[in-house]
């Protein structure tokens, strides 16, 4: 979904690169509370994951294909605001190195990729988190799940900003049809590799998912319990 | 519970993503991804404008006088992989460097002329 240069006027290029900017000066302050000794040597390595995963496109209709953005897998990998500075580097890598997303649309494509799946993704996951069984195992679906809605609200997004400042005359309906419609089918891939993604680094080392650390804490303050009453005994 | 290393699970993501970018990349789908067809469909592709990074040596994930295709992605890939991982990572250290200072590093220096 990489916009490029042209779709959208200067006003709303301007306007979205205001919003990236702060997102990521936000992020470079938040972030400190997230990186510790688990998730710092995780996150530059979730850059260059997702990164490599955005080369794979893949089919999903007749002559369109679609990659990975990667903002859920991220935020519950490293945490929110270590995810949407991966998904900068990432996108600002795309941009000055391959020419894939616009200059002037860079911080269109790090509103709507870095911050928006990232938000999207990371609030459906706490909100799955909170109202189903505190199970390990189900993180990676929950994280899935938040991937996998993230897509079309971001299509949705970028439509929101077509109608702010398109440069052609595209009627909105058949525009909104369109996105919604080939970005859910992209968000079921989404949905499926972060979902392997996580479950892998969840079957090695679960203490290196950030998002997974209150169901291991939880955990682990029932096992302290009852180890604590059987050395007492 | 078994134990792996953190630094196995970094290898290992490492490798992974270095074989995804450098191999399988090759092997990607190359139909317009949703927002370009969308974009063709809709009629508004011809809007987009020349890129100024369109002469990288990279541009397009492929890389300048590397005639094999394999090759020109495969290469393109791995260096982009390689770029994002040490700036994130550079970014991850300079972010954490920038903490309030460490108590730890606050007690050498308060030590020193002691004794």
């Amino acid at each position: 979904m990489h916009v490029p240069d042209g779709f959208l006027d200067a006003p709303t290029s301007v306007t979205t690169g205001v919003v990236a900017v702060a997102a990521v000066g936000v992020s470079l302050v938040k972030a400190r509370n997230e990186l510790d000794d688990k998730t710092a040597p995780m996150a530059g390595l979730v850059a260059a994951f997702i990164f490599a995963v955005q080369m794979i496109n893949f089919p999903v209709a007749s002559g369109t294909s679609g990659h990975l953005m990667g903002g859920a897998l991220a935020a519950v990998l490293v945490g929110p605001w270590t995810g949407i500075l991966c998904l900068s580097v990432v996108l600002l890598v795309q941009c000055l190195l391959f020419a894939d997303g616009g200059i002037t649309a860079l911080g269109t494509n790090i509103t709507l990729m870095g911050l928006a799946t990232v938000v999207v993704g990371w609030l459906v996951f706490k909100g799955l988190q909170l109202v189903m069984p505190k199970r390990l195992s189900l993180t990676a679906l929950q994280a899935g799940i938040g991937a996998f809605v993230s897509v079309p609200v971001a299509a949705l997004l970028f439509v929101a900003l077509y109608a702010m400042g398109g440069t052609a005359d595209i009627p909105l309906d058949t525009l909104t049809t369109a996105m919604v419609g080939v970005h859910v089918l992209i968000g079921v891939g989404e949905g499926v590799i972060t979902f392997l993604a996580v479950g892998a680094i969840l079957a090695v080392r679960p203490d290196l998912v950030y998002g997974a650390r209150p169901i291991l804490e939880r955990r682990q303050l029932e096992i302290r319990t009852s180890s604590t009453t059987g050395a007492s005994a | 519970m078994k134990t792996v290393s953190t630094r196995w699970v970094v290898a290992g993501v490492a490798v992974v993503a270095l074989v995804l970018a450098g191999v399988i990349s090759f092997y990607a789908s190359a139909d317009p991804d949703g927002l370009t067809k969308v974009s063709q469909d809709k009629g508004f592709a011809h809007t987009e404008t020349d890129h100024g990074a369109k002469d990288s040596p990279f541009a397009g994930y492929a890389t300048k006088d590397v005639d094999n295709e394999r090759l020109s992605g495969g290469l393109a890939g791995v260096i982009g992989v390689v770029v994002v991982l040490v700036l994130g990572t550079g970014l991850v250290y300079v972010v954490r460097r920038r903490k309030p200072a460490e108590p730890a590093a606050n007690d050498e220096r308060d030590r020193e002329p002691v004794s």
